[in-house]
Formats: structure tokens, sequence, C-alpha cells
């Protein structure tokens, strides 16, 4: 599914956070929002996930959503918050089954089950089903996480983060069933990352945002250079092509340290 | 071999209704052992048989019986539920391990209502007889929810502003309560200090069915969005992604819930404890799925208070001390026992 945001823009107490974002996605590809702190990649997310309402229109295939119910802009877009899980208890499988919420009664189907199966043996952590959410290590409460958004079987999936705070092989795990499922389903993903060799190695395209705004999109050639790190992130940085020609970034230094100095200006 | 979700889940179905159906089991024995015990002598046959055919029972054994132990034995069962119950919710809604209806300063609202009618004879509704006690503790306890509820309002009805809200309230309501006992006379001091140990003794049968409609009504409902609870569990930000209109939910739940712990208290005074505890013990016997953890939340708080009510009895025999003290005495050990030896840490 096609996802279009136009002029969306959004405050929060008066303070402009987005000041009209525009964009655009397509099926069965990853888009990275790179950003610094504070540059309006999570309140982006929201905004489209329908958890905060902006000015601006969100569509999915040419068709707005934002101004319908959470319960059914949940029903297309799976939405992975920053916020880890707190320690509920409640077990794997119960937590999964969770992403069906809308669709649970009394007595849990056997469609939910298949499906809880199905996801949870997707991602190879169906041996974890019994296990209790807070027992689990960060790696697999994200995998955790991710089989209940996919639950919901969404045509766009937000993700925010999703390797906060995981080890580098944690980190390619996740995005690598991220990649897997984007292209298996025809998802459309969008996540929000901070690293930005590991979005250069696995995004098909970036949005750079700061302060609010886009400052470019494209891929990863046109978007990653010494320049684009040196404006958005203040940061000197070498940008080379490694061996697969993906680029890559090493940072030097901040400008604003002052040259040779060891205070900021 | 790896077991299907399916098996794993039945498994866990199975052992969670069977814990339930033991303590229900628990509760009948503690109602049977509390109606059965009290200052007068009376035997377990006699108690029967003054139950299931009272007309071959003598008129005071009737009375002791039919007034007195069933009324009060049955109100520790219903209040201890509704206590359990709206403390369940509230750490539910609020996300916060201490919140009870006696932490947010709904308890101290009821004690302050019955002490204003206790001490300076004013109430909220006029006419209104023997209930004029319970009543304006009810108003009072209610007030406070309300309180809560629209200053939380202004904030977006976050869970901090409504814990906040509930504590200072809280204090509030205890400051007035203290200058209403300094202002008091010996014998309505003596009145306030009863009311305030909490007591099952002034319980009749129109109290006890009030107290039992308002659970028997608010708990399906709570339970018709047990699914939606379970998922407020994982955080807003979570349920939020999930499709759940957080603030609007935790607004109806505070509502019910409220009801339910101001019918409770208004009644039988502060008994504390009960709504803190009984949902703890629920949360370690089966988890916080909903459809399982309400219930239980509402049978282990009907548990411990009728343990209570006959803890109360047997302390000095022939006296009933006021239960409110006793709730603490039991459950405290409990409880702490609980927090010891417990193998896994949900908060």
């Amino acid at each position: 599914m096609k996802l279009k945001i136009e002029n969306l823009s959004f405050s929060y107490n008066c303070i402009p956070v987005l000041d009209n974002v525009n964009l655009e996605t397509s099926p069965a590809s990853i888009t990275a929002l790179i950003g610094p702190n504070a540059a309006g990649k999570t309140t982006l997310l929201k905004c489209i996930a329908g958890i905060l309402k902006p000015k601006g229109r969100v569509l999915l295939n040419g068709r707005a959503i934002n101004n319908l119910k959470i319960e059914k802009i949940s029903s297309y877009i799976g939405y992975l918050p920053q916020e880890g899980f707190s320690s509920a208890a409640l077990r794997v499988f119960e937590a999964v089954l969770l992403g069906r919420v809308h669709s649970l009664s009394w007595r849990i189907s056997d469609d939910n089950f298949a499906l809880v199966s199905q996801v949870l043996e997707g991602l190879g952590i169906d041996d974890l089903a019994s296990r209790y959410i807070g027992e689990l290590s960060g790696g697999q409460q994200q995998m955790v996480s991710i089989a209940q958004a996919l639950i919901r079987r969404p045509e766009v999936l937000l993700l925010d983060e999703p390797t906060n705070s995981l080890d580098l092989q944690h980190q390619l795990e996740v995005i690598d069933v991220i990649r897997e499922v984007t292209r298996k389903r025809g998802i459309t993903t969008l996540i929000a990352m901070h690293d930005l060799n590991l979005a250069a190695r696995y995004a098909d395209e970036f949005v750079v945002m700061n302060r609010g705004k886009v400052y470019i999109s494209g891929t990863s050639e046109s978007v990653m250079t010494s320049e684009m790190v040196r404006s958005v992130y203040g940061v000197n940085a070498a940008v080379y092509m490694d061996d697969e020609g993906v680029p890559q970034v090493t940072p030097k230094s901040s400008v604003r340290r002052k040259k040779g100095g060891d205070c900021y200006a | 071999m790896k077991m299907k979700v399916r098996e794993v889940y039945e498994k866990i179905r199975r052992r969670k209704y069977l814990l339930l159906v033991f303590v229900a089991v628990a509760c009948v024995s503690t109602l049977v052992v509390d109606i059965s015990t009290g200052p007068a002598q009376l035997s377990v046959l006699k108690v029967f048989s003054t139950i299931f055919l009272p007309h071959k029972s003598d008129a005071s054994t009737q009375v002791i019986i039919w007034v007195i132990r069933l009324p009060v034995s049955l109100m520790a069962i219903v209040v201890g539920a509704s206590l359990s119950a709206a403390g369940a919710e509230m750490q539910t809604i609020l996300d916060n391990p201490l919140a009870s209806p006696y932490t947010l300063g709904i308890a101290a609202g009821a004690g302050f209502g019955a002490a204003l009618a206790l001490v300076l004879g004013v109430g909220l509704i006029p006419h209104a007889g023997t209930i004029f006690v319970p009543l304006n503790a009810f108003v009072f306890s209610f007030l406070t929810c309300i309180l809560i509820f629209f200053l939380s309002k202004m904030k977006g009805f976050t869970m901090e502003t409504m814990i906040l809200t509930g504590i200072a309230l809280l204090f509030l309501f205890n400051s007035l309560l203290a200058l209403l006992q300094y202002l008091a006379s010996e014998e309505e001091l003596q009145a306030v200090m009863f009311w305030l140990f909490g007591s099952l003794m002034k319980t009749t049968w129109e109290k006890l069915g009030i107290a039992a409609f308002v659970l028997l009504v608010t708990v399906p409902i709570l339970l018709k969005d047990a699914w939606k609870l379970t998922v407020l569990r994982l955080g807003d930000e979570k349920a939020k992604s999930l499709g759940i209109n957080v603030e609007r939910l935790r607004l109806k739940i505070f509502v019910l819930v409220s009801i339910l712990a101001a019918s409770a208290v208004c009644f039988v005074g502060t008994i504390g404890f009960i709504g803190l505890v009984g949902p703890h013990i629920a949360r370690i016997l089966v988890g916080e799925d909903q459809r399982f953890f309400l219930p239980m939340s509402a049978l282990a708080g009907a548990l411990l208070l009728s343990a209570a009510s006959i803890g109360s009895k047997l302390i000095i025999p022939g006296a009933i001390f006021p239960i409110g003290i006793i709730t603490s005495f039991i459950g405290v050990p409990f409880f702490l026992l609980l927090i010891l030896f417990k193998r896994r840490n949900f908060w």
C-alpha cells in the first residue's frame, strides 16, 4: 500500500514540532527516517499512526485515513513505539495475542491461535511462547513487539528506533526480520533510526528530518553526504562507499566544538 | 517436542480455572466458619439448621443468625470483593502497584463525610434516615472521585495527574477529618474513631443488598473490557498503537471503580489494605489476563476480609474487634511472605 503524507503540521502546546511535512513511500520497501534528536521523527510516526491529530493529510492508496477512529487506523497501520514492554504478568503468546485485541472475545478462536503460532514461528521465537515478557532480554522483547504488530497483518509498519538498546547481533537480526517481512508481505515500512550506517545498509529510501521539516529525501547515495551530516547533525564526517557500494559514515568531530579547545561554542 | 501455542494456553487456562475454583471454595469455607463463629456459642449444626430450617429454631438464635451473623459474614465477602476488584482496576488504569481506594483518597473522603455526619450532623442528602452516615460517606467518597476526574481532565487523564490529585485529596480530607476530631465532643469522637476503624457490625440486609447489587452490576461491565484492560498494562503508547482509546477507557473504568469502591467503603468504614493486597495476590496466582485477574482479585479480597472477620471474633473471646484493625494484622504478614518468596517481579 502506498503511503503519502501531505502538508502535515503538528504543534505541542503551540510549539511547532512538524512543519508542512510531505513524503511518499512505496510498498515492499523500507524507508529510513533519520535526523537528530527533536527533529520530529517520533511525532511524525505518531501522527501517521493516528495517536496524534495533526493538520494535513495521511493517505493510504490515495484515501485519507487520519480522520478515522484510532481502532480503524490500527487495522491498517502497525506502530511500534520506543516504549518497551512493561513487566506485566503476561506470557509471550498472550502479549502477541493482544495485537488482535479488537477481534478477541471471551473464548479465543482457533484462527487467532493459528495466527499467533504462525507469527511466532515466522520470527523464530515460538520457543518463547510460554515465557513471561518481563523475563525476556531486550532483543527478545523487541521481537515480541514486532510479532504483536505483525499479527494484525498491517499494510504499513511504523517502527520507532527498534534497534535502540540492542547489541550488534540483535540489531542485525531485528532489521533482517523487518526487511524479510517487508519484502514478503509487500508492506510499506517506515523506520526512525539513529544509526546511519545500519540505515544505509537496510533502507531503500531515506527521509532526513531536521527541526520538524524534511531536509532531504531520496536514495542512500543522494542523501548520505558529508554535507548533510554536517548541516543536520552538526558533525564533521567522512562518507565513503564500502565494497558493496553502500555509503558508510565515519564521524570525525562536532562542529560545535572549537578547534583545539575543550569547551563548546 | 515443542508444544503448540494452543496446548500451552489450554494447560495454563486449566490451571487458572482450578485456582479460581480453589479460592472460591476457600471463600465459601471461611464464610461458613465466619457464620459459625461469634460471642454466642452456637454449634455448627445449630447454625445451619437455623439457616435452612429457621422455623425450628428459637427466636434468639434466629435473630443472632439472620439479623447479625449472616448479613455481616456476607458483607465481608461483598466488601472484600468490591475493594479488591476496585483496587485491581485502579492499579491497571493507573499502571501503579500502590493504587487502591485507600491510597487515592476515596476512603479518606468517605471518612470525612461520615465524620461530618457524626460530629456536625451535616448531611448532603436530606431525609436520609438511618443511612444518613453511610450516604454522607458515599457522597464524599464519590465527590473525591469527581474531583480527581475533573482535575485530571485538565491534563488529559494522565496516570500521573490522577495519582497526584488522589494523594493530594487524601491529605486534604485527612486534615479536614483531624479538624473535625479536634472539634468533636468525647462521644462524637468515639463514634468517628469507631467508624474509621472499619466495622461490619452495622450491616443490615438493605446495606448488604445495595453493596452486592453494585458489585454484581459493575464487575460484568468491567469484564466486558477485559481484553482492552489487559492491553493497558502494556503501557499507554503500546495500547494506543493497538488502537485503544486510552483516555476514554481510563475514564470509563475510573467512574465504574469509583462507584464500586464508594459503595463498599460507605457502609463499613475505612478498611485499608484489601484493595492493595487482593490484586497483588491475584497477579501472582493467575497473571494479568483480566478475564482471570479481575475475578481472582475479587475472590482474594473476599477471602482476606472473610478471614479477617473470623479473626476479629477470635482475638478476645466474647468480643468483636473492629475489622479494619484485624485486616492489616492478618494481611501484612501474608503479603510480606508473598513478596519475599514470589518467584517473579511483575512491577
